[in-house]
């Protein structure tokens, strides 16, 4: 809304700017005054929109900066001060956090949350599918009123299952500590989104596909993985995203079923320094960063999906 | 760190715990390497118990088998769902109806105690500030800058920016914004952003996280950091879906700037907005890791989640804990009702 100059902007449609320049060729006159109104209003525009960027992005800056500077500096001097005297900036921090076996490392935070999150993205993708092909295109008795309370347990809030669950884990499953409770919690509270999103896509195709398919003998076993698993990887890979960047980022789950550092996530490490060593941020700005960076590069690379999922209506809380 | 924690776990003994349903070495692995082992063997279970399943279903022939397949390929998330959600959830429905620990007599001693205690009482008008302004404040944010950059030079990168906030953890967010926050006394060096900035105004500096009931306001802030860019995606998508010859039209008429916006770009992402709004509505009434992480609900900032996470595992108070989860149950419904209404009538 704020472009004037169409023929510079690259995502502009053609027959726009085309449109525009007839306009402005025809209105010579009087189009002047609003032209410049129009400007006004857009260096306007633009000084907002830069300032909204500047606010969204200037403390996540200050925190990278941060964790680049030595414990001392950084409670003695603002992290602006590095701009006029960038002497000084080291990668200690960084060090420090990832040293194998030190007492202060995240090192065993990190690898449990890659371990925790790789079975908590696959396991549900799997389940989800299988049930949202059955829920989308076979028949069986009561079928319809099962999809739709699967549908409706999307609302319910994870927190009212979690008292029960860790005693289930705990004392019938004999899971206590271990991975098996967070990778089951995570599935389960996935699954309801899952099914849902991943349905919507596969009743997008055309059913005269399956028809055909049946037509030719092919059973639902092959249809599943020959013909909708390729056609629904972008769908899946959708899912994986979100439920990727939940399971990373969790904390409430992993803090109910796991602690310490043979099990426990760098989220739950992290929540916990900064309760206990609330102004060690020599430590904390290089651990907030080290899990960060893995969830910022795979959204970056894999935006579209992501985009493409939001819009299908898949933001679960 | 791993090794002060070997032996603690009798690995030789696989039975040594009786009623475990996984031999020990699936259970637990103190190594790096035993840790991405287990992590193989369980994505290795579940695609065996995945094939299982196709191929109990490929033995079924006929109409009969047909239906047998289906419920056979959607048994498992069935089955989870019932056990792992729906069970759970009456088990603590029940538990919150049975005194404050959760084991007593039944009664409604939990939901009076939320709404008369003094401290609850605060919690509950914390969560109603939180559910009351970050959805609007997001949403608002996100749409004018959706507006300000829509087929600006650099698209694609000024949402990016706005739009990262989102991949982080809400615990990563926490962190960034306590720093911002961070406090000195006035005539100390600064090195929280935020009292630097009142410093050379020739204010006070001020201790953000402290002071009730600001401190509330401190915190939301960082909610609204996170969700506009959700809110500014989803609106940007549905400005773009507005029809070239409506805005042509409208334009023509004379229609420009803040008018246009009112008349026709407001109206034409009506149902957007509302998913928008209800969406973040449902996430911040379920936010737990900002206040966790920032005060622990410390200084007046306690909201339900993170009072549930409380009363359960701090204070030893299970019953109420229950009591306070299935008050975020029952505060989420109206606003999925509210939201399946608007779409009603949108359709």
């Amino acid at each position: 809304m704020s472009t004037l100059q169409p023929a510079a902007t690259p995502e502009s449609l053609p027959t726009e700017s085309g449109e525009t320049v007839t306009g402005s060729r025809v209105g010579r006159g009087k189009g002047a005054t609003s032209k410049a109104a129009g400007a006004l209003g857009s260096r306007w525009a633009s000084l907002v929109a830069v300032l909204i960027a500047v606010l969204w992005t200037t403390p996540t800056l200050g925190l990278l900066v941060t964790s680049f500077r030595s414990a001392r500096d950084i409670n003695t001097s603002g992290w602006w001060t590095v701009f006029t005297d960038p002497s000084g900036l080291t990668l200690d921090n960084y060090r420090q956090a990832l040293e194998p076996g030190a007492q202060s490392s995240f090192t065993q935070y990190l690898i449990n949350t890659v371990v925790i999150t790789i079975p908590a993205v696959l396991l549900p993708i799997f389940l989800a599918s299988l049930a949202a092909y059955a829920f989308a295109w076979m028949p069986f008795p009561g079928r319809d009123a099962l999809f739709v309370a699967v549908f409706a347990l999307q609302i319910v809030p994870l927190q009212i299952a979690l008292i029960p669950l860790l005693d289930i884990y705990t004392n019938k499953l004999g899971f206590g500590q271990s991975y098996w409770s967070v990778w089951l919690s995570h599935t389960i509270f996935a699954l309801p989104l899952a099914t849902f999103l991943i349905h919507n896509f596969m009743r997008e195709l055309p059913g005269e596909l399956m028809e055909a398919a049946r037509v030719d003998g092919a059973g639902h076993v092959t249809i599943f993985f020959k013909i909708l698993l390729p056609l629904l990887t972008p769908a899946l890979a959708a899912f994986g995203i979100f439920q990727f960047l939940w399971v990373w980022n969790d904390l409430l789950v992993s803090l109910v079923f796991l602690s310490g550092p043979e099990y426990a996530p760098i989220t739950v490490r992290v929540a916990e320094l900064s309760g206990s060593r609330g102004s060690a941020w020599y430590l904390l700005s290089a651990g907030a960063f080290i899990s960060m960076v893995v969830p910022v590069v795979v959204f970056l690379s894999l935006q579209r999906f992501f985009v493409r999922g939001l819009l299908a209506g898949g933001l679960k809380g | 760190m791993t090794t002060s924690y070997a032996g603690n776990v009798a690995y030789a003994v696989p039975s040594a715990i009786p009623s475990a349903i996984l031999p020990e070495p699936l259970l637990r692995a103190e190594s790096t390497a035993g840790k991405f082992l287990l992590m193989f063997a369980a994505v290795a279970i579940f695609a065996i118990v995945f094939g299982l399943i196709l191929f109990l279903a490929s033995l079924f022939k006929g109409r009969r088998g047909e239906q047998a397949q289906g419920a056979l390929f959607a048994a498992p998330v069935v089955l989870l769902l019932a056990v792992g959600l729906l069970y759970p959830a009456l088990l603590t429905i029940q538990q919150s109806l049975r005194g404050r620990k959760g084991d007593g007599a039944y009664g409604f001693s939990n939901y009076a105690e939320i709404f008369t205690q003094p401290e609850l009482l605060t919690v509950i008008r914390n969560t109603a500030i939180w559910v009351l302004l970050v959805p609007f404040l997001a949403t608002a944010v996100g749409l004018l800058y959706a507006i300000l950059i829509d087929r600006a030079r650099g698209e694609a990168f000024a949402k990016a920016l706005i739009f990262l906030p989102m991949a982080i953890s809400m615990v990563g967010a926490s962190i960034i914004w306590k720093f911002v926050y961070q406090y000195k006394q006035t005539e100390r060096p600064q090195i929280g952003l935020l009292n630097q900035v009142l410093k050379s105004l020739g204010f006070e500096t001020q201790q953000f996280l402290l002071d009730a009931p600001r401190n509330t306001i401190m915190l939301i802030i960082v909610m609204v950091w996170i969700q506009a860019g959700f809110a500014m995606t989803v609106l940007s998508a549905a400005i773009k879906a507005i029809p070239d010859d409506i805005i042509e039209a409208a334009r023509l008429d004379g229609v420009s700037g803040f008018r246009m916006f009112r008349y026709i770009t407001l109206p034409s992402i009506r149902a957007a907005v509302v998913v928008v709004l209800t969406t973040i509505g449902i996430a911040t009434l379920k936010v737990f890791d900002i206040v966790r992480t920032m005060t622990a609900g410390q200084f007046e900032t306690s909201v339900v989640a993170n009072e549930f996470y409380n009363q359960s595992f701090r204070y030893d108070a299970q019953g109420l804990g229950a009591a306070l989860a299935v008050l975020l149950f029952v505060l989420v419904i109206p606003i999925v009702v509210y939201n399946i209404v608007q779409m009603r009538k949108e359709a």
